[in-house]
């Protein structure tokens, strides 16, 4: 990671921008150049240096490019090969089945992650499952039991709705000190998503639900039939049988040929591989939801039934393992999000959290969905510390670490983080972790 | 907006929603259901489906369903199957298909740590999670064998089998003695020493506020 951090978001710059942004948005922007000139006071030092040689006519003017295949599917250019989902090195497991892969934040410009990109939680590996055999049934608690094939459920009134999605134990390698270099080992279990399917409310009124019905077991295909208890309020309210993500099936690590989402709440409970539901009148408290997938409290006892996602955000650029070019203009940027709603302010400091100023927020903004923040940054070459804080349409602002280990036990592998991310810059420009340091 | 049966909407959600929280930016709620649990923000949304209704389920018996119908309702048992196994027979099913991954005794193993001990660890900073420490109900041993393991044959375990692996594993963490045999209802009966070491979700937990100057 040595990229410079304004040249990896590949959007445009706040001051550049100006079709269809709303006027609460503009009057930010104009309030973040003033504090922008009264923080840094200086000239902006990109496009004040002479070229330093006549440009080269490179070899691939004189030649034909590729030709356009019959049939391809498009990959990105070689050069790109280092943006890549990778297994944490920071928590080894044993084995690869019951494993993770992060996604690579500090590359991601914008709010939607590639397929390619978006990260993975398997309980016991990845499934390959045939479309034409697979099948969904819905039973229990309901008038009639109901089985949906693949070609059934594309028949359907749709839905496509964009969500952040995020593993409950985004963050557990860094809590008290740090143990992660990179913003794609703290923060990787997160991807931006624009999901595809129908309403599980459309499929639920379709069986009848009994009205002693007040919970739903949600069951995966894939070996370790991996299954939670969900609140029928959630499945009625925003619950997605999906099969498309991003424009395209489901990816086979994402849960094809289809699987459920529920917006906002923890990766885990959107089971993948759909294979059954069932209705009931109490939860199931199966081992994910007792012994896996809660939180340690003090005197010994667990949070259960933590599943809504709190507001969180992280600056992915610059961040840690990147070496700043230099003193001068920076664009901070990162990533905000909520399960309670929709992100309304991101607040930034450069000096550890004793100052703060807002940040753009650049739409759409969006409920339960990452959103894109930016601040202008005039770097002047001392040490800095840089921090972001989310605050959502509830008015919940995204706590420390200290905030939290005021009510929680931060001990083990812990849930749940949503404390402020500091990254230090030093005096070389060298960007790391300070995840209980500052 | 949406045509939908009023009595299911009116048995799903009018009934037990609990409005928690103020009137969110989007004209959403954050909300509990009836039994306290967090639900976050819902609706209204602002992509809906089409209102209408067309009805592609396919119908199908429970017996039909049988073969995949195998999660436990683990606080009473519901759901679990007939059969019974000893703890001597455990311990021959786990030498056989388990021991591999997870080690002699279940001390742990090549992949995985251990599955006994760490009762009372809990109130330590050093807690240790075994299905002994850890779940609050002895069906749950049950359910999750019987859907996950053996890893490399998941759901190839006979319900004897899976009742006597349980046993072995319960008698390991001194919560059966080692003459105990397993069966739908004595394994119900089993008290698990953190049946009540669970707190609903009560977040918020945290007051931080939006310091902008001399903070800290």
């Amino acid at each position: 990671m040595t990229s410079k951090s304004s040249e990896k978001t590949g959007s445009q710059s706040p001051g550049r921008e100006e079709g269809g942004r709303r006027p609460e948005a503009r009057s930010r922007r104009n309030f973040l150049r003033s504090s922008a000139a009264l923080a840094g006071g200086g000239m902006l030092a990109a496009g004040t240096k002479a070229a330093a040689a006549p440009l080269a006519i490179p070899s691939i003017a004189h030649e034909t490019g590729r030709p356009i295949p019959e049939s391809v599917y498009g990959m990105p250019s070689k050069f790109e090969a280092h943006v890549a989902r990778r297994r944490t090195d920071v928590f080894k497991n044993r084995q690869n089945w019951s494993d993770w892969s992060m996604s690579p934040l500090q590359h991601q410009p914008g709010i939607i992650t590639p397929n390619g990109l978006i990260f993975e939680r398997h309980h016991a590996g990845i499934p390959d499952i045939d479309p034409a055999t697979h099948r969904l049934v819905i039973h229990g608690m309901v008038r009639q039991p109901l089985e949906f094939r693949m070609e059934d459920l594309v028949r359907y009134p749709s839905v496509s709705r964009f969500h952040f999605h995020e593993c409950s134990g985004n963050g557990l390698t860094d809590w008290l000190k740090p143990a992660s270099t990179t913003v794609q080992q703290t923060h990787g279990l997160l991807s931006g998503v624009l999901w595809t399917g129908v309403l599980a409310s459309t499929l639920f009124e379709e069986a009848g639900v009994d009205p002693r019905g007040k919970w739903a077991l949600f069951e995966g295909a894939d070996s370790a039939g991996h299954a939670r208890s969900i609140p029928l309020e959630k499945v009625m309210d925003d619950t997605i049988i999906a099969y498309a993500m991003n424009g395209e099936r489901l990816r086979p690590e994402n849960g094809y040929p289809v699987r459920a989402v529920m917006p906002g709440w923890e990766g885990n409970v959107s089971i993948k591989w759909l294979r059954r539901i069932k209705v009931g009148d109490q939860p199931w408290h199966l081992r994910s939801e007792t012994a896996r997938y809660t939180d340690p409290m003090p005197g010994g006892k667990w949070r259960q039934f933590s599943m809504v996602m709190e507001a969180k955000s992280v600056i992915t650029n610059p961040s840690g393992g990147m070496d700043l070019k230099g003193p001068g203009f920076y664009e901070i940027t990162g990533l905000a999000w909520s399960g309670n709603g929709k992100i309304r302010a991101v607040d930034v400091s450069v000096d550890g959290g004793k100052t703060w100023r807002e940040a753009m927020l650049e739409g759409p903004v969006m409920d339960k969905c990452l959103t894109r923040f930016k601040a202008p940054w005039e770097w002047d070459g001392k040490p800095a510390v840089l921090m972001s804080r989310a605050v959502d349409s509830m008015g919940y602002v995204q706590p420390t670490v200290k905030d939290l280990q005021k009510t929680r036990a931060i001990v083990g592998f812990v849930q749940h983080h949503n404390a402020i991310q500091p990254w230090t810059v030093n005096a070389k420009g060298e960007v790391r972790n300070a995840i209980g340091q500052a | 907006m949406r045509s939908v049966k009023p009595e299911l909407i009116l048995a799903c959600v009018a009934g037990a929603l609990v409005l928690a929280g103020c009137a969110a930016g989007g004209g959403g709620m954050a909300a509990k259901t009836a039994s306290g649990i967090p639900l976050g923000m819902t609706g209204p949304h602002e992509v809906a489906a089409l209102p209408d209704r067309p009805k592609f389920g396919r119908p199908i018996s429970e017996a039909d369903i049988a073969p995949w119908n195998i999660d436990i309702r683990t606080p009473d048992g519901l759901g679990l199957p007939p059969g019974r196994g000893s703890v001597a027979e455990g311990k021959t099913v786990y030498d056989t298909k388990c021991i591999a991954c997870h080690g002699a005794d279940a001390k742990g193993g090549a992949m995985f740590g251990t599955m006994v001990g760490g009762i009372g660890s809990f109130t330590t900073n050093a807690r240790v999670l075994t299905p002994g420490s850890m779940y609050p109900y002895a069906p749950i041993i049950f359910d999750y064998v019987r859907r996950a393991m053996p890893m490399d044959r998941p759901q190839s375990l006979s319900a004897n089998e899976v009742y006597a692996v349980t046993a072995y594993l319960l008698n390991l963490n001194g919560l059966v003695p080692a003459g105990a045999v397993m069966d739908a209802a004595s394994l119900t009966a089993v008290k698990m020493p953190n049946r009540d070491g669970f707190l609903i979700d009560d977040r918020p937990d945290s007051a931080a506020t939006r310091c902008m100057s001399n903070c800290n």
